[in-house]
């Protein structure tokens, strides 16, 4: 008799007290989809059987306008490609095309673009860092990352007069030089910010509460991680050495110290720690470029009408915020790129999503996502 | 002029009045009326503070300034925002099911309101000072349960519905370390009423210093648990569940379960203060000051709400299965430790019950 209630009882979807799955769909206005992501939820209960993440709702054609559009034209579309951290991806676009046609800014405007892309780093961090305590359920730490973001968008916009699309680093160089007052205002924002870091790591980062939802969620093994197209922070919150500035040195990151954040855990609060000693990181590595600033010309003499030799194609790789972004350019001999191709970081990360979800419960798919730093228009552009 | 003097002034002029229009006959309906009136009345406005007081102290932890528009220090933003409520569509799904929709926001409203009624705010003060005090609160919160599983259910919604059963599993859970901590009172005050537990407290120490301070934290965290709050406020998870079981609510109706969420962290706090903080007595050494007892009461009040205010604003939020983790395998062994301990120290200390 026993046996029979239990048989029934564990029978699952074969017995009569079977279970149904059901289809949750989150998004894409959801208030924790850092965007319009929507997720294809399949659940038993609270446990997740998959998740199948819709991609598209923003999708610009990006790729497809910048082919009418001439070099120059494009560096406005590629603020919009991942717009809290467009300095990188104004950078990417910059380089590749310099790298194609093989031009080489002055020094000056080299210092300059590592000072702004390292800013531009700790301010995408800043900002993670609030959305994901903010997915865990900490509503504080979101108000003090924008506290200190805002004094970095007040620096850019001293600069180039913009807070979030700058349209700043150009082919050849940057927009224009900064005020006399940049340098000392500079300096002071990093002397009251670091202290910060470690208020909001007294916040978060040994809560139990924190550690319960983070420690041991989402799993990527280095191997795991690699085979699924994982880069960036996430894959070395694996413990993987991928950062592009040390594999593949561009500006003049040969040249200055910093080290590469590695973590050995895999799960949420790895990935937590690794951009956390990011910010960091990106503060020595503002300061000493901020040290290496020499007078001297901001952009380099560039054609009236700048054209691609015929044939030519490339592939240029830098470490944006959120891991690595290539942009594959290829050149016919005109001004405007016959394929400009954008390798976002954000979506390689989400095919991992499923994966990792897979038996764990719907507050995790929060923590999951959050924790891999997904910006849609990124993953749709 | 203590409490019960002003109370006695009050009833014996409403009492005269009655008794001139030739209606003394019906003074025993009146009594309680008028107290649950008044109660009511101030309970009332005491809300109205608290949800401002919420705003503002979670805004000047967040580093920014919080409601400052509608009034001097933005103190009539409660009125703004009931006014809004009032006059907002009242959206009903189509298919929902009528009844428990209905009966869902009226019960969870009611239910947390009929606690206040033995809350002694000063000695004398107090609507009913019933023998059960303490058993009666605890029964008549335990009404919120179907309220929310009525409202989650009958809402139509997958979301609603998921919302509900965490939040009955979260409270049904968390009812046990809440009772489990207060049994040691129990024990040691022999006595379930709210107003005698204070009275004991006047003659000796003040629970939490004596001998609780543990089924204080325990009650505490319960108590938040039981309505809803952060860390425990699953339920109605924003980044989740968008809004959990009272996602299909709006208008008056989502006022109600609102106001009932606060209802019930006003009650639980009252309960606290006056079982662990001493209720209506003064501070030690403050007595000198010869204020009212109802004004003690109110500060006590105010300093634990802060305090369950101050825990929605500074920690994330648990995982439902980590949520019962918490309370069944951490909470309830140590409730359960804090009664035996208790029982010795009883018998130790004074020879047998």
């Amino acid at each position: 008799m026993t046996d029979l209630l239990l048989s029934q009882i564990k029978g699952g979807n074969e017995s009569q007290f079977g279970t149904d799955e059901y289809v949750v769909n989150l998004g894409p206005q959801h208030p924790a989809t850092h965007g319009v992501l929507r997720l294809v939820v399949k659940m038993d209960g609270e446990t997740v059987k998959e998740t199948i993440p819709v991609l598209g709702y923003l999708h610009r054609s990006i790729e497809k306008i910048c082919e009418n559009r001439t070099y120059p034209q494009c560096i406005t579309y590629t603020d919009r490609v991942d717009y809290v951290s467009a300095m990188s991806v104004n950078l990417a676009f910059a380089l590749a095309t310099e790298r194609l046609m093989g031009l080489e800014p002055p020094p000056r405007a080299q210092w300059l673009r590592m000072v702004f892309v390292e800013l531009q780093r700790i301010a995408s961090h800043l900002l993670w860092m609030g959305a994901f305590a903010g997915d865990i359920g900490a509503l504080t730490p979101f108000l003090y990352g924008l506290r200190e973001r805002e004094r970095i968008l007040d620096l850019f916009e001293m600069t180039c007069g913009q807070r979030l699309t700058y349209n700043y680093i150009r082919i050849g160089g940057v927009m224009i030089d900064i005020l006399p007052e940049f340098v000392p205002k500079c300096r002071a924002f990093l002397d009251y910010f670091e202290p910060k870091i470690a208020e909001y790591e007294e916040l978060l980062t040994y809560n139990p509460i924190f550690l319960e939802r983070t420690r041991g969620v989402g799993l990527i093994s280095p191997e795991m991680g690699i085979n699924n197209g994982v880069c960036g922070p996430s894959l070395r919150g694996s413990g993987v050495a991928c950062d592009v500035r040390k594999q593949q040195p561009y500006l003049y990151y040969d040249q200055v110290k910093f080290t590469e954040c590695l973590e050995p855990g895999g799960d949420c609060w790895s990935r937590y720690r690794v951009r956390m000693r990011e910010i960091r990181e990106s503060v020595s590595l503002v300061r000493q470029c901020l040290d290496r600033l020499e007078p001297g010309p901001i952009e380099t003499k560039l054609p009236p009408i700048l054209k691609a030799p015929p044939a030519s194609e490339i592939y240029s790789r830098i470490e944006s915020s959120r891991g690595e972004m290539g942009i594959y350019l290829v050149g016919d001999g005109t001004a405007k790129p016959y394929k400009a191709k954008f390798r976002c970081a954000s979506f390689s990360n989400t095919y991992v999503l499923d994966q990792l979800t897979r038996g764990w419960k719907l507050a995790d798919i929060m923590a999951v996502l959050g924790s891999l730093d997904m910006i849609v228009p990124e993953v749709d552009r | 002029m203590t409490g019960e003097k002003i109370i006695q002034t009050i009833a014996a002029f409403i009492h005269q009045i009655l008794g001139a229009a030739g209606l003394s006959g019906i003074i025993f309906i009146i009594d309680p009326v008028l107290c649950a009136v008044a109660m009511f009345g101030f309970i009332s406005l005491f809300v109205m503070f608290l949800v401002w007081m919420e705003r503002k102290v979670s805004a000047h932890m967040q580093s920014r300034i919080g409601p400052n528009r509608v009034g001097i220090f933005g103190l009539l933003q409660t009125v703004a925002d009931a006014v809004k409520l009032t006059i907002k569509e009242d959206v009903k799904p189509i298919h929902r099911d009528v009844i428990p929709y209905t009966i869902a926001p009226i019960l969870a409203f009611v239910a947390t309101f009929a606690g206040m009624v033995v809350i002694p705010f000063d000695k004398g003060i107090v609507v009913q000072d019933l023998n059960i005090g303490l058993l009666y609160i605890i029964a008549i919160t335990s009404f919120t349960v179907i309220a929310i599983l009525s409202a989650g259910w009958s809402s139509n919604n997958k979301f609603a519905l998921l919302g509900g059963f965490r939040s009955a599993a979260q409270i049904v859970s968390y009812e046990v370390p809440l009772v489990l901590s207060l049994v040691p009172i129990i024990m040691t005050t022999g006595t379930l009423r709210l107003g005698g537990i204070v009275d004991y407290q006047a003659g000796h120490r003040w629970f939490i210093f004596s001998q609780q301070a543990i089924a204080f934290f325990i009650f505490i965290t319960a108590a938040t648990a039981e309505a809803n709050r952060a860390p425990f406020d699953i339920p109605e998870a924003e980044s989740e569940l968008i809004g959990g079981f009272h996602t299909e609510y709006s208008g008056v109706k989502f006022a109600m379960f609102f106001l009932g969420e606060y209802i019930a962290v006003i009650v639980s706090s009252a309960v606290a203060v006056t079982v662990f903080l001493g209720g209506w007595l003064p501070l030690p050494f403050l007595g000198f000051l010869h204020l009212p007892g109802f004004v003690w009461f109110m500060a006590k009040l105010i300093f634990v709400i802060y305090l369950i205010m101050a825990f929605r604003w500074t920690f994330p939020r648990l995982r439902v299965d980590q949520l019962m983790d918490f309370g069944w395998k951490v909470l309830i062994p140590i409730a359960i430790l804090n009664v035996l301990a208790t029982g010795f120290v009883i018998l130790l200390l004074e020879g047998g019950v």
